[in-house]
C-alpha cells in the first residue's frame, strides 16, 4: 500500500498557513480544524516548512511575544516531504526514527496532503486487521473441509 | 420529524455494489450496537453477487473464495435484501435511490485498470489484464472477448497478485484447469493455447515487488513450468539492502529469499516456462504491417530513494528488445465516476472524507451519500482490508443518523422501493434467484470433480431460473 491510499480517505483539503500569517492567526487555525500541525505554503501550494504544536511550545518557552510573531520565524524548515507513491512500510519506518508527527506530501511541486502519525498508525491496523481476518476465513475453510 | 432507526421507521440504507465490501458494510449496519433497526438493500449491476471473489479471484484459488460462506450469513439476515441485474445510473438513478432510502453508500469498487502510457499500448494483442481475468472466470460482459493464444510468448507488465495469476493461469496444464472453476470457454481456449513461455516484469527489484508470498511460492509447484529468475535480477541493490537490514521485514525477506532460491533452480525441461524479471519497463510495444504487436522495447531501470526513503524506479540508458504476441498489462486498478458523485481525479477514487462523500464545491458531507472499500481508498489490501474500511464508514452513517443528519426519502418503504426495481429491471435476481443458481452451478460441476461450472449469460441464467 502506498500513502495515495490514506490520503484519498482525507478529501482533499490539506490545512495550511502562510509564513506571513501571525502565530495568533495560526493558533486559530489548529483550534478550528482540530489538528497538531499546519503545511506553511508559499505561492499557493509549495510547501517551504512547517508548523506544529512543538514548534510553538518551543517559542512559547523563550519568548513572551510569541503570539505576535511570524509563521516564518517559528516554522521547522528543511522538511521532508513524502511522495503518493512511497510505500506505507518506508514512510512509517522514517517517521518513527526521525520522529516526524507529520508528513507533507507533494506531487510535481504541489502540496496534495499531510499524512500524520496517527494516519499511519490506522492504515497500519486496518491492514493488519484485514490479512488476519482474511487468513482466519482461510484456515477455517480448511477446517472444515477436513 | 422522528428519526428512522426503528422498528415502525427502519433506516433504509442503499448499497451500489454487492463484492466484499458490501457485504461488510451491510454486516455492520445490520449488527450495529447502537440498538439501530437497519434494513439493507444491495444493487450490483451482475445477476450475481460478490465481486471480485467470483469474478476477480483466480479459479484455481478456491479457498480465498471460500469467504462467501460468511457472505450468505450476512444475506441471510430477512433485513437483507438483494437485486442484481440492476445498474446504478441507468436502471436506478441518484434519484430514484434519493426518494427511498436514507442513506446511499457505493461500493463500487476499482472497475479499470491502469494505462501504461507507451506507444502501441492498443496494438492487437495488448490488453489489460482484467479483461483476462473477467473472460476466464466468466464475468458476462468478457464472454465474448478473444485473447490470441495461438501466440508463444506473452508478456504480463506488472508483479501484483492479478499479473501473478494471469501468468500462472498461462502456465497451467489443461488438467489442473479443469479441476478448477475457471469458466468452460476459457477452458476450451486454454487447452488449445500454444503459449510456451510467460513473462512477468517488474520494474522495481525483488523486495518492492506487490505479490505476496504464497502467490510467489505457488508457482514454484506448477505441475509443467519451469520458474526462471535471473541471479544477478534477485541479488539486492544497496539501497534495498540498507532498507531491508533497517527494517528486517520478515514478509519481504522471505519473499526476496525465495526469489533466490528460483535463481538457482535447472530448468527441468518442462513445457513452458514463467520468467520472472525484475528492474525493466516496456517503453514502447511495436507492431506488424497488420497492427499487431510482434515485441515490446524494455529499458533498465535503477532505484533511487525519495526523501522519505521509498525505493522508486528510474530508467537508465539501457535497452532490451523482447519478441512477445500476447502482452497483459497489470500496473494497478482504478476507480470509476458514477453518475453524479463527486469524484477524486488524483486518487482515482469518489472524493470523500473517512467514508462521507464530499460536495467538491463547499469541500461539505453531502448528506446521505457514503463509500466504501476500494472506490473510497484506492486499490490496496485483502479482502479483508475492507471489513476495517466499512465498519469505519458505517461508524460516520450512525454518527450522522444520532445527529439527524439523513435524507428524508419520499417513499421509505421496503415495498416502494422493490416495487420501482421490479418496474425498471423486471429481470432483476433476488438472493433467492442467486441461492438457487449457485445450487445449479455446484450440481454442474460435480460430475467433472469441480468446484462448479459457471453460468456465462445472462440468458442462461434466466433460462436456469425457468424465466
Amino acid at each position: 500500500m502506498d500513502i495515495a491510499g490514506i490520503l484519498a480517505t482525507k478529501g482533499d483539503k490539506t490545512h495550511t498557513v502562510r509564513p506571513e500569517q501571525t502565530i495568533r492567526e495560526a493558533l486559530a487555525l489548529l483550534a478550528r480544524h482540530n489538528v497538531g500541525a499546519l503545511i506553511v505554503v508559499e505561492g499557493g501550494e509549495r510547501p517551504v516548512g512547517v508548523l506544529s504544536e512543538r514548534d510553538i511550545v518551543r517559542e512559547a518557552a523563550r519568548n513572551e511575544h510569541l503570539f505576535g510573531e511570524t509563521v516564518g520565524d517559528v516554522m521547522t524548515r528543511d522538511v521532508i516531504t513524502g511522495a503518493p507513491h512511497d510505500d506505507l512500510l518506508t514512510v512509517a519506518h522514517t517517521m518513527t526514527e526521525r520522529r516526524i508527527r507529520h508528513l507533507p506530501v507533494v506531487d510535481k511541486g504541489r502540496l496534495v496532503g499531510i499524512v500524520s502519525v496517527g494516519d499511519i498508525l490506522k492504515a497500519q491496523r486496518d491492514q493488519y486487521q484485514g490479512e488476519l481476518d482474511t487468513l482466519q476465513t482461510q484456515f477455517l475453510s480448511d477446517e472444515r473441509g477436513r | 420529524m422522528a428519526r428512522p432507526g426503528t422498528a415502525a421507521e427502519p433506516l433504509r440504507v442503499a448499497i451500489v455494489g454487492a463484492g466484499p465490501t458490501g457485504y461488510y458494510a451491510a454486516e455492520a449496519l445490520l449488527k450495529n450496537e447502537r440498538g439501530v433497526v437497519v434494513e439493507v438493500d444491495v444493487f450490483d449491476r451482475l445477476p450475481t453477487p460478490y465481486g471480485l471473489v467470483r469474478a476477480g479471484v483466480a479459479p484455481d484459488h478456491q479457498k480465498i473464495k471460500a469467504v462467501t460462506a460468511s457472505f450468505d450469513k450476512v444475506a441471510a439476515n430477512p433485513r437483507f435484501r438483494f437485486f442484481g441485474g440492476v445498474e446504478f445510473g441507468k436502471d436506478l438513478t441518484l434519484g430514484d435511490l434519493r426518494a427511498h432510502y436514507h442513506q446511499i453508500l457505493y461500493c463500487t469498487g476499482a472497475q479499470t485498470d491502469r494505462r501504461m502510457g507507451i506507444p502501441g499500448e492498443d496494438l492487437q494483442g495488448s490488453h489489460p489484464a482484467t479483461e483476462f481475468v473477467a473472460w476466464y472466470n466468466g464475468h458476462p460482459d468478457y464472454r465474448d472477448y478473444v485473447f490470441d493464444l495461438a501466440q508463444e510468448r506473452a508478456a504480463v507488465v506488472g508483479v501484483g497478485n492479478v499479473a501473478i495469476d494471469v501468468a500462472r493461469i498461462l502456465c497451467r496444464t489443461p488438467e489442473e484447469l479443469a479441476a478448477t472453476d475457471i469458466a468452460d470457454h476459457a477452458l476450451e481456449a486454454l487447452r488449445k493455447s500454444r503459449v510456451k513461455e510467460v513473462y512477468l516484469l517488474g520494474r522495481r527489484g525483488p523486495a518492492q515487488a506487490a505479490f505476496t508470498n504464497p502467490e510467489i511460492k505457488e508457482i514454484g509447484g506448477l505441475a509443467d513450468a519451469d520458474v526462471i529468475v535471473r541471479a544477478e535480477e534477485v541479488e539486492l541493490d544497496p539501497l534495498s539492502r540498507a532498507t531491508l537490514d533497517k527494517s528486517q521485514d520478515r514478509a519481504t525477506l522471505k519473499k526476496v529469499e525465495i526469489l533466490q532460491g528460483y535463481a538457482l533452480r535447472k530448468p527441468a525441461g518442462r513445457s513452458r516456462r514463467l520468467i520472472v524479471r525484475f528492474l525493466v519497463s516496456p517503453v514502447e510495444l511495436t507492431g506488424d504491417a497488420a497492427g499487431r504487436v510482434v515485441a515490446m522495447l524494455l529499458v533498465r531501470n535503477e532505484l533511487y530513494a525519495t526523501a522519505t526513503g521509498a525505493l522508486q524506479p528510474r530508467a537508465t540508458t539501457q535497452f532490451e528488445a523482447l519478441p512477445v504476441g500476447l502482452v497483459f498489462r497489470s500496473v494497478g486498478y482504478r476507480g470509476v465516476p458514477l453518475p453524479g458523485v463527486p469524484f477524486n481525479e488524483s486518487w482515482g477514487v469518489i472524493l470523500n472524507e473517512k467514508g462521507r462523500v464530499l460536495d467538491p464545491c463547499t469541500k461539505q458531507p453531502v448528506v446521505g451519500e457514503y463509500t466504501a472499500g476500494w472506490i473510497k481508498r484506492g486499490p490496496s489490501g485483502v479482502i479483508g482490508t475492507n471489513k476495517p474500511d466499512a465498519a469505519e464508514t458505517v461508524a460516520c452513517m450512525l454518527e450522522d443518523l444520532a445527529q439527524g443528519t439523513v435524507l428524508r426519502p419520499a417513499h421509505a418503504e421496503a415495498a416502494a422501493a422493490e416495487a420501482l426495481v421490479r418496474q425498471r429491471t423486471p429481470h432483476c435476481f433476488s438472493y433467492a434467484d442467486w441461492l438457487r443458481l449457485n445450487e445449479l452451478e455446484v450440481s454442474r460441476g460435480r460430475p467433472q470433480g469441480r468446484p462448479r461450472v459457471k453460468f456465462t449469460r445472462v440468458e442462461e441464467m434466466l433460462a436456469a431460473l425457468g424465466r
